[in-house]
């Protein structure tokens, strides 16, 4: 049935990670990231790697959820580390026929798929951990600081809500349109490219049609329930920072910190 | 006292071109004039067309009327300043479940509303238990509303309306996209409200069967009021009924016709019981006659 697609990638289990405050998640992410980037030594990547391995085994998601990620970039990664490999100036290192391998090309080639990797990895951890209703909640209060200027924090995390709230209901009804345009004779399967775009039309025109119309249903009933943009409102599950949160900031920050100690002493 | 007090209350829609030109005008509500007292079941009743829904966006001042006042708990729906109470005051349930319901999870959805008026959030979890109680879906509240079935959706935009703790309930034609099951649990939902947490209800359809247990009923026909009465007076004027292009209850409709044909029974009969023992009267005439 469409309507039991999960959406995100969320995955259900019970675990520190997961009843981590969305924040210390978004954040963690962040410091993660940043992490890989100005890391520039082995060492400093052992560490990445022990942290990533340390977060993985308390996150309780099975490992093959987080490499699932990779095989969307896996190209992307092979071309840029490849490139990087033989494009690279510097010192020989290899030299088969008219290809050189330098030392340098095969340091940024081995950090860039090193780098991209984590990346990768570490930002699934919080899709896989986190729902994205809690997500978005934690958008909304973490990026707060950026209504001072003038970014609308709340509308968009309130219009994020409201998408994923409707991607059921959207999919089911695509469902039904399709069903009920090739029951008066639609084809959306053969022909070449081109037709099966053109193909589309006829169900893509109902389906917007039918998006605008609940839009302005939904803004009505919202309007009705008293909704009046995010001043004034109160929480029904306002975020709270836990002693686990404090602990899990400490955790990043000695990992930031030991990241950024390596590449001073190294240096 | 008038909960809801309706003086001359006229709507009109413009209709305009593609460079803005007035092309036409409807009037969908013509100069209706009823009160509302506290505590009632109020039935408005009319086919497509009549009105009804536009007159029910007015007591949630989310239309305006062009001429004439609309004054809900003695506010006036056109004063900006009341606009926030007025809406507090009176909850409004909307006829697609689907296109109402914001939440991902039920018991967040109830608590939607809550949270916009600023309640707090202890007494917002007290609300939203009372409320999913109340319509019978506490069991419910953990699950995401695209799982539930019409009259569930529907009985949590209820309880979403009710953890606001208005005085009075619109239902803008709340059954009409349900099944004949999901129908009956909204309906009873509906009368739960009114008989024991003493809501004024307003309820706003084209089905008959669900007028029988309202207090008074309002008949509307183009924009106007044709009939008021308690629901056995209308149902008694089958003829006007289907005139107004109506539909009367098979039970009341199958009495008329016996009566057409020459039975003595009553006229107005609202349920299967009340025929039976129409019948049954007729039946122990017929045999003292013997």
């Amino acid at each position: 049935m469409i309507r039991d697609i999960t959406l995100g990638q969320y995955y259900r289990a019970e675990s520190v990670i997961h009843s981590l405050d969305p924040r210390v998640k978004l954040s963690g992410t962040m410091i993660f990231l940043i992490s890989l980037f100005i890391n520039d030594n082995f060492i400093g990547y052992g560490v990445a790697l022990a942290f990533l391995a340390f977060v993985i085994a308390m996150s309780k998601v099975p490992f093959k959820f987080m490499v699932k990620g990779m095989k969307a970039i896996l190209f992307l990664l092979l071309f840029s580390a490849v490139l990087n490999l033989f494009l690279t100036p510097g010192e020989a290192w290899i030299s088969i026929w008219k290809i050189t391998i330098t030392k340098e090309g095969a340091k940024t080639a081995a950090f860039m798929a090193i780098r991209l990797t984590f990346l990768v990895i570490g930002s699934s951890i919080m899709t896989l951990t986190t729902t994205p209703n809690n997500l978005t909640d934690g958008m909304e209060k973490g990026l707060g600081f950026l209504k001072v200027i003038h970014v609308p924090v709340h509308e968009i995390s309130m219009m994020m809500s409201i998408a994923l709230r409707f991607i059921p209901i959207l999919l089911e009804e695509t469902d039904k349109i399709m069903k009920a345009q090739m029951a008066r004779g639609a084809d959306f399967e053969s022909g070449n490219l081109i037709k099966k775009v053109k193909s589309l039309v006829p169900l893509l025109i109902p389906l917007f049609i039918s998006a605008f119309r609940r839009a302005n249903d939904l803004a009505t009933a919202m309007e009705a329930r008293g909704y009046r943009g995010g001043d004034h409102r109160t929480k029904m599950k306002p975020l709270k920072y836990k002693k686990l949160d404090a602990m899990a900031y400490l955790v990043l920050f000695a990992y930031l910190g030991v990241i950024i100690g390596l590449k001073v002493v190294i240096k | 006292m008038e909960i809801i007090k309706a003086e001359n209350l006229t709507f009109e829609y413009i209709r305009r071109d593609e460079e803005g030109n007035v092309e036409g005008i409807t009037t969908a509500v013509d100069n209706v004039s009823l009160d509302v007292k506290k505590g009632q079941f109020v039935a408005i009743l009319g086919a497509n067309g009549s009105g009804k829904s536009t007159f029910a966006k007015h007591i949630n001042a989310i239309l305006y009327p062009t001429e004439g006042t609309l004054y809900v708990d003695g506010n006036d729906t056109k004063d900006d300043d009341k606009l926030w109470t007025i809406r507090e005051t009176a909850g409004m349930v909307f006829q697609n479940p689907d296109n109402q319901i914001i939440g991902q999870v039920v018991e967040e959805d109830v608590g939607f509303g809550p949270e916009n008026m600023g309640v707090p959030t202890e007494e917002i979890w007290d609300r939203v238990k009372e409320s999913l109680k109340a319509v019978g879906m506490y069991e419910h509240r953990k699950e995401s509303p695209n799982h539930l079935s019409g009259g569930q959706k529907q009985r949590v935009s209820i309880a979403g309306v009710l953890a606001m703790h208005p005085k009075c309930i619109v239902l803008d034609e709340p059954t009409a996209m349900l099944d004949p099951v999901g129908r009956k649990e909204v309906i009873r939902a509906i009368r739960a409200l009114n008989d024991v947490e003493k809501i004024t209800v307003i309820l706003i359809t084209h089905y008959m069967e669900e007028i029988v247990h309202a207090d008074k009923v309002f008949v509307m026909s183009k924009g106007k009021v044709e009939m008021e009465g308690s629901p056995r007076e209308i149902l008694s004027q089958v003829d006007k009924l289907k005139e107004l292009r109506l539909d009367v209850p098979e039970v009341t409709m199958c009495a008329y016709k016996l009566r057409k044909a020459g039975l003595p029974i009553k006229e107005g009969v609202l349920t299967i019981d009340e025929l039976k023992d129409e019948l049954l009267r007729l039946k122990s005439i017929k045999k003292g006659e013997v």
